[in-house]
């Protein structure tokens, strides 16, 4: 057994012309949650469905829990569960019935039991006869996690999972996520919330197919050598117009009522910011850029961000 | 005008129903391929009055009358005369095996008869399983009496050819009273199951994979072949209950004569069931949304009905039609169904349309599992 759950070098795939991943190198430690950061399209899906042998890999090599990801993704399959971005779950199926599809498909002994003690685990049971397809997101999430658990999976393999949930079912899945993880589980969860990406242990960004940066948070903030200043005040907003194109100054965006303005060039942010510091009107503060700052940032290395309006949550 | 119908706005609908019509390229292919294939296909294959019939001939008979009867036949253009039985009952084994369409026997002493004046009998045996086949060959026949032998019975003859020389004696075997529903009602089994088997594999897989399931199939630990045989044998069960039914109808409402073994039967439908699953599924592996899958089990569907001789007799077409049909399970299928329940063929009689059906369910089962991809590349 190596220490390794996820061992891949150069993991490259193509659809047609576009390369979707483009030599990924990822090591997950056992019993670590990692986190797989990245915008839309980057590549995030496709790498995770070749890790559990749902895609077969154009180049590169390695092992998931120590199987061979592309001679062996049968053996990979019985020890991974695989959470789908999309709920995948038969919607006419009620929870019991879901569950105990996947338990007969992983020929599990104990299927009652199992089921039974996966149901009351994630306070599926009141719920267990409704139908998969009546429920709301949140509850549809947790019966994607208990299914995808129930095999007593060594790997976690969970495709932006909480997508579309509310606050609350948030917090309780990843409360569950590290329960599993105490109990000696790999994960692997890629996300865009970045509250999310905070919990984890180290995190894997990825953009158009690339690594970008990997890391623990702490890491991930301090390589990218940014310099980010708040400001604040009651007409902050007339701000984000003047300070776009200014010198140092590489991506402004609002996250509630501050406007961040991140660059790496601290001595010409400086000078840009320096006419209004005077202004009564305005707070401007330097702060520790938020891992959200940064991954602006890295979304748009060479340019300007968009000014989406981003909710730090 | 603001709340009232605005060209602009339907213009808006317009524009984007053609986009997305061309978008969709192939339900596009398939409206325009429909009723061009289908024109060409079944404007030239079908024909309700089919000609050069196969037939054999059992004759006792050497005198010059036989064999101008024979003549005569040919030249009606209704009969094929193919082969010489030796015994009435290797012409009767023919018949049982569907190989010819009639059976002509010229009986001993025919010429002596006829020059006597004593009208010999004209022996005519038809496959009547199919009633509309046999009827313009058999008001042919009915016609030589007086024509047949114009030419030869002349000088002391002559008187003999004012009226029939001969009598000619039908005998619609398999189906005497020509009743239509014996023919339709067994076939009908045939068509509804080409029609549920094919449609409801196709969609069932289609299913999975437009839902997003189909994903979480494949990363679980399955097999491709337990994934088609657990999707298939349901539909066994659902396909064993229309025959039940279509074969309580047939028996119940319409009379229907079921001469053979019935477990002979089961077990044919058996093999026709598991051949139009296997092509349900390969369907399912071609088709990219439940609609692609119904369009292609239509597709399917209409030659399964047209060619097959379900609704036109299957000897009336041109022979490439002909090929075609052959390639269709239904075609052999209908041959055994009608086979076992009319004419009470035996397993050596319905061999010869077995056989095409374990090929088809062979080459189409290979191909399906082939194409059934464990992955989402």
């Amino acid at each position: 057994m190596t220490e390794l759950a996820i061992d891949v070098r150069g993991l490259t795939k193509r659809f047609g012309k576009k390369i979707a991943v483009d030599g990924v190198d990822i090591q997950v430690p056992r019993g670590e949650v990692w986190g797989f950061l990245g915008p839309n399209g980057s590549g995030k899906t496709t790498t995770i469905r070749m890790l559990c042998g749902l895609l077969k890999p154009d180049a590169g090599t390695g092992t998931c829990l120590g199987y061979d990801v592309i001679t062996e993704a049968d053996r990979i399959k019985r020890e991974v569960g695989y959470m789908t971005q999309k709920f995948s779950f038969w919607e006419d199926l009620s929870i019991r019935e879901n569950l105990e599809f996947v338990a007969r498909v992983y020929e599990i002994e104990d299927r009652k039991a199992r089921v039974a003690a996966t149901l009351e685990r994630l306070g599926l049971t009141a719920r267990q006869e409704q139908l998969a397809g009546q429920l709301s997101g949140g509850w549809k999430q947790r019966l994607a996690l208990a299914a995808c658990m129930l095999h007593a999976p060594k790997l976690l393999l969970l495709d932006e999972p909480t997508a579309g949930v509310d606050p609350q079912a948030r917090r309780e899945f990843w409360e569950e996520i590290h329960r599993l993880s105490e109990e000696g589980l790999t994960v692997l969860v890629s996300t865009h919330y970045m509250d999310e990406a905070e919990r984890c242990d180290r995190i894997v960004y990825i953009s158009a197919g690339k690594i970008v940066t990997r890391g623990s948070v702490a890491d991930v903030i301090r390589e990218s050598r940014l310099v980010t200043f708040l400001i604040s005040g009651p007409d902050v907003r007339r701000f984000l117009s003047r300070l776009e194109d200014k010198p140092g100054v590489e991506h402004v965006a609002f996250f509630g009522a501050k406007l961040h303005v991140s660059g790496r060039d601290r001595a010409a942010l400086e000078q840009t910011l320096m006419p209004f510091r005077n202004d009564p009107d305005f707070q401007i503060e330097e702060a520790e850029p938020s891992l959200e700052d940064v991954f602006i940032h890295l979304q748009n290395p060479n340019g300007k961000a968009d000014t989406l309006p981003m909710v730090n949550a | 005008m603001r709340n009232g119908f605005s060209f602009r706005r339907m213009g808006a609908i317009l524009i984007k129903e053609f986009v997305q019509m061309r978008r969709d390229r192939f339900t596009f292919s398939i409206m325009v391929m429909v009723p061009v294939m289908q024109l060409i296909l079944f404007g030239f294959a079908i024909n309700t009055d089919p000609k050069a019939l196969p037939t054999a001939v059992h004759v006792a008979d050497n005198g010059v009358y036989a064999r101008s009867i024979l003549a005569a036949l040919k030249n009606s253009n209704y009969f094929d005369i193919r082969a010489e039985a030796a015994t009435p009952e290797d012409g009767t084994q023919m018949l049982d095996e569907g190989d010819i369409s009639f059976l002509v026997t010229i009986p001993a002493n025919f010429t002596r008869d006829l020059v006597r004046g004593d009208s010999p009998q004209l022996l005519i045996e038809a496959d009547a399983t199919d009633p509309v086949a046999a009827a313009n060959a058999l008001a042919a026949v009915t016609a030589l009496g007086t024509q047949a032998l114009r030419d030869d019975l002349v000088g002391p003859l002559a008187s003999r050819a004012t009226k029939p020389a001969f009598t000619t004696v039908v005998h619609r075997l398999y189906n005497p009273e020509g009743i239509t529903q014996y023919n339709i009602v067994p076939g009908l089994i045939g068509v509804i199951l080409t029609m549920t088997m094919v449609m409801v594999t196709a969609m069932a897989m289609t299913r999975e994979r437009e839902r997003g399931t189909l994903e979480n199939l494949l990363a679980m630990p399955s097999h491709p072949l337990e994934v088609m045989l657990g999707k298939i044998i349901p539909y066994v069960l659902v396909g064993y209950i229309q025959v039940t039914l279509v074969l309580l109808g047939a028996r119940f409402i319409f009379d229907v004569p079921m001469v053979g073994s019935l477990v002979l039967l089961i077990g044919a439908i058996g093999v026709f069931i598991a051949a139009n699953l296997a092509l349900g599924f390969l369907f399912s592996t071609v088709a990219k949304t439940q609609l692609q899958a119904m369009q292609m089990t239509v597709f399917f569907l209409l030659p399964s009905i047209l060619l097959s001789g379900f609704m036109f007799p299957f000897r009336g077409m041109p022979t490439w039609a002909q090929w075609l049909g052959e390639i269709l399970p239904n075609t052999h299928f209908l041959r055994v169904v009608r086979g076992i329940l009319l004419k009470g063929n035996g397993p050596a009689d319905i061999w010869a349309n077995i056989w095409p059906l374990f090929v088809f369910l062979l080459v189409i089962g290979t191909l399906a599992m082939l194409r059934y991809r464990r992955t989402l590349d």
